[in-house]
């Protein structure tokens, strides 16, 4: 039987105002907002034709802000969205306003009215979880059949997620997002005799289960594992690198604090105020934060504050031209905020989907590069291909911006491209950003952003040769 | 208890009232009819996990308190087995109707249905076996906002003292208290509250093109006076002092070392390199080289290694895991020798290993798994200077950051703080470095064993979400690990 279809998740935003304007008039609080969500779940995991795991959620959360009466704020998070619990998550709020931070009180957005941007996000009817599952097996068993090493896909999952989010405050500002999302995920292990595993995968999303490109994922996870079967070990050296799409977004979204004014107010950046103007990279590079972006699935129209999403340049011909900024830095800075907050005691700043390319106008860099090409042309060196990233929550000192990170990827010498046995990538961020040489190819579409192959010249590769 | 009528919807407007703690009797009544019911529709197994929690979250800056965070929340997992396979669903929701609405959807996961009258299957829950019991004044007795704010900016402040260019001066609390009630229908019925506090320090010092930010963090269980009791002087002279020294210190040289890792956190790389590995979650998905190695060798004579959930006070510890088992001292190698592997509900069911009190979650929104606790290596018989000593040129790593291990074995963390070895004498502050290494390989080449063995708490994340643990061991050496570097 098939009886797992998910409920469609849902708040009123109207009663939920009403409830919290009659619970806080009540407790002699004027001034709050909320962020909520709710969702609903399903999951499936696959092990070699059978199910692993089946999984469903029914999730509920509320953030609740309250100004006292000396205009401190505090804050307080539930998952209970009963009266009682708004009542105590109110009363908790009260009590964390004594501890406010007198020195930076955040307000209302000044753009928690101003009109939305129209967002062409469908939403999908949930399917069956036995559905899911038919569908994921298939696509285990068709990556298995790609070649005779992949053993395994241990790490795979299939999910899909109804969710509804909304943003009100006592001034009357009401936003209300839902949305359908899905995503498949296949990481397959591969394994010869006598060779070490190898491992690689694929990501897909979508907003819905039916509209994921199953057949991509399958055959990019299969095209990545099959060719780091053949590896070997690298000399440590310096190496002209090309990063993927995917390893570029990656770098970059860790060393983020460089374009958030948060870090920026918080000493923890490597820029500073007056750094709006200076060369931070090649004069060909442009960055953009653009959660708009029709290819971001799942994009928020409105952040934590209910500031609307738009399309920030933050680099461009390699010029730092703006911060990302939440109500209170952006008042502190005198601008207005950019729809990059959160919602917290102290408000965090975030980027929503990079999209990294060459400055319109601009040389662009290196014409013609091509990393397969270059290889061939004889450079006995070689160029050292980075096709995922590890460990940044480890390996990145954003503020001082260095890394050292484990990668997988590919040594192209001569002609003939070789998977890198082990071997981490390190420098600075600063440097690489001079040291771009230039893009290859199209820009793709990431889940993270959008961005092509980037080279970098003389970055330090440690391997075990 | 209240149990409110069913709401069809998870519209959150309807919703039920907050739930009673988990100690009221009245949560029998609730989950029996569950549990029979499950049996009844045709579970092998039918798990209930309840919980409640209370947070506290604060930060200082400079000399200012600029976030204080509380929440609470409630919730249940359930989970249901039929031969291998599970399902599992997570609700806020803890109304009767909720978690019956729960159980129809984990069932229906398995092809199963609740049917209209339950019976045959289940025969009752037996006395709860409440570890609870002599902990209900936790949550009460802990710091108080003004108790708790004041410590950290005593942090800060102690900061200030000791430290020099400092750019940035933070202080951070975390307070975890966590009800939890576990019922299945194999006659398992048990409940606890555990409670955990970390405590914080981290700096950011710059002078000219001169940066280090480094942060330490100190964390306990069971004990509600801990941030009390915490030497704010002798933590703020600690991060100072390593600040000082890498603030100047250069790149460190990449290539292959030999390498000494400090005792306390240097214990993330037995955590990384094998104690993931040693998880039946990893034999479940086969990407652990030891599957098929339990009593065979698989590391260095010269090392044992334990995972145990007893120490008191310890990040790591339980009085019961989250499948309401008490955790047991589980020996994973003796010598060398591949003793036995971490296991839960699931990794029994599937990889025939027994259960070693090891089923943790973070919370009631994951499966249970197999997961670490405290986990070290056994001290040794050499003093720390022997081991460097005994190393002509290497790297010293006083102080680990985070790690992780992928599906091949492959393993990396990063080095806090290093030190050259120049002829069996400690010279230069270096940083900047990562280690890396495959786990088969860097095993037995763990060769020798100091005799200071200490723990430091820490956070895993992996499949059943992030969790306490602890990371342990006495200084070690390793004969040779690929040092990534400029």
């Amino acid at each position: 039987m098939e009886s797992t279809e998910s409920l469609a998740a849902s708040l009123d935003a109207e009663v939920l105002r009403q409830r919290l304007a009659s619970l806080a008039h009540a407790e002699g609080v004027r001034r709050w907002d909320l962020g909520a969500s709710c969702s609903t779940d399903t999951s499936v995991q696959v092990d070699r034709g059978e199910a692993k795991q089946m999984k469903g959620a029914q999730r509920s959360a509320i953030t609740l802000r309250v100004w006292n009466d000396d205009g401190l704020v505090g804050i307080t998070s539930t998952s209970d969205l009963s009266d009682a619990g708004l009542a105590r998550a109110l009363a908790g709020a009260r009590d964390a306003s004594a501890y406010g931070n007198v020195d930076e009180i955040p307000d209302f957005s000044p753009l928690a009215t101003a009109p939305l941007p129209v967002l062409e996000q469908p939403l999908s009817t949930p399917l069956s979880i036995l559905t899911l599952l038919d569908t994921l097996k298939e696509a285990e068993r068709d990556l298995l059949g790609r070649h005779p090493a992949i053993g395994t896909v241990p790490y795979n999952g299939l999910a899909q997620r109804s969710s509804d989010r909304l943003y009100i405050n006592s001034d009357g500002a009401c936003r209300q997002q839902r949305l359908s999302t899905a995503s498949l995920y296949l990481y397959a292990r591969a394994e010869e005799a006598g060779r070490k595993p190898r491992s690689s995968g694929a990501v897909r999303l979508a907003y819905g289960a039916a509209g994921l490109d199953v057949a991509g994922c399958v055959q990019e996870a299969a095209e990545r594992t099959i060719a780091h079967l053949d590896y070997a070990p690298i000399a440590t050296g310096r190496y002209t690198c090309v990063f993927s799409p995917e390893a570029f977004l990656d770098l970059i979204g860790a060393f983020s604090s460089l374009f958030n004014a948060r870090a920026v107010l918080d000493g923890v950046s490597l820029s500073r105020r007056e750094s709006l103007g200076e060369q931070l990279a090649v004069p060909f590079l442009s960055l953009h934060d653009n959660g708009l972006h029709p290819a971001n699935v799942g994009a928020a129209a409105f952040d934590g504050e209910g500031t609307p999403t738009r399309r920030l340049s933050l680099l461009e011909g390699g010029v730092l031209r703006h911060f990302l900024h939440s109500e209170a830095t952006a008042r502190a800075f005198g601008v207005s905020p950019t729809g990059h907050a959160g919602l917290g005691a102290k408000v965090s700043v975030g980027p929503d989907w990079f999209e990294i390319g060459p400055t319109p106008g601009s040389s662009g860099g290196a014409p013609g590069l091509d990393r397969f090409a270059a290889g061939a042309s004889g450079d006995e060196h070689g160029l050292v291909v980075i096709d995922s990233l590890s460990a940044l929550h480890a390996g990145v000192k954003a503020s001082q911006g260095s890394f050292s990170l484990p990668f997988d990827g590919w040594l192209v010498q001569n002609g003939a491209s070789r998977s890198i046995e082990a071997a981490t990538v390190a420098g600075d961020i600063r440097t690489l950003l001079k040291a771009i040489l230039g893009f290859e190819g199209p820009a793709k579409v990431t889940p993270d952003g959008l961005c092509p192959h980037v080279w970098v010249e003389g970055l330090s590769i440690t391997g075990d040769a | 208890m209240v149990v409110s009528p069913p709401t069809g919807t998870l519209a959150a407007t309807e919703r039920s009232a907050s739930p009673a703690a988990l100690g009221d009797p009245a949560w029998r009544s609730v989950l029996e009819p569950l549990l029979a019911g499950g049996r009844s529709a045709g579970a092998d197994l039918v798990e209930v996990f309840l919980e409640r929690s209370d947070h506290l979250g604060l930060l200082a800056e400079q000399d200012a308190i600029t976030s204080v965070s509380p929440a609470f929340g409630a919730g249940a997992g359930l989970r249901v087995f039929l031969g291998e396979r599970d399902g599992f669903v997570s609700t806020n929701d803890l109304s009767a109707a909720g978690l019956r609405a729960a159980l129809e959807q984990a069932l229906g996961m398995l092809g199963l249905v609740l049917p209209v009258q339950a019976g045959g299957r289940f025969d009752g829950l037996p006395e709860l076996r409440d570890f609870a019991a002599t902990k209900e004044g936790w949550l009460h007795s802990c710091p108080t906002l003004a108790e708790a704010t004041g410590r950290l900016l005593e942090g800060t402040d102690r900061l200030q003292v000791h430290g020099q260019h400092l750019q940035v001066r933070r202080g951070s609390y975390a307070r975890d208290w966590q009800e939890v009630l576990v019922a299945a229908s194999d006659g398992t019925f048990a409940r606890d509250v555990r409670l955990h506090q970390s405590v914080g320090l981290n700096v950011l010092a710059a002078d000219g093109d001169h940066r280090a930010s480094l942060g330490k963090r100190y964390g306990t269980s069971d004990s509600p006076d801990d941030l009390r009791q915490w030497d704010a002087e002798a933590a703020a002279i600690d991060v100072c002092s390593s600040a000082g020294t890498m603030l100047r210190a250069d790149y460190v040289e990449a290539g292959q070392f030999p390498v000494v890792l400090a005792n306390r956190f240097g214990g993330v790389i037995f955590h990384e390199a094998c104690g993931h590995l040693l998880e039946t979650t990893q034999v479940e998905r086969a990407t652990t080289p030891f599957a098929e190695m339990v009593g065979q060798p698989i590391a260095h004579p010269s090392l044992t290694a334990i995972d145990e959930g007893h120490t008191a006070g310890a990040f790591g510890s339980l009085s019961m895991d989250d499948e309401g088992m008490e955790p047991q001292r589980t020996v994973l190698i003796e010598n060398g020798i591949l003793q036995r592997f971490l296991s839960d509900r699931a990794g029994e069911r599937r990889t025939g290993h027994p259960r070693t009190g090891s089923g943790r979650r973070q919370s009631h929104a994951f499966a249970a798994a197999s997961r670490m606790r405290n986990t070290f290596i056994a001290a040794g018989p050499h003093t720390p200077e022997q081991l460097i000593a005994s190393v002509d040129r290497g790297l010293y790593c006083k102080s680990m950051g985070g790690g992780s291990v992928g599906p091949t074995g492959q393993f990396n963390f990063a080095v806090e703080e290093g030190y050259l070895i120049e002829n069996g004498r400690l010279t230069r502050p270096v940083k900047g470095a990562t280690l890396i290494g495959d786990a088969k390989e860097v095993m037995p080449r763990i060769s020798m064993c100091a005799n200071d063995l200490e723990l430091a708490a820490g956070f895993c994340g992996s499949v059943s979400g992030s969790i306490f643990v602890t990371v342990g061991q006495p200084h070690i050496k390793v004969d040779t690990i690929t040092v990534g570097g400029r």
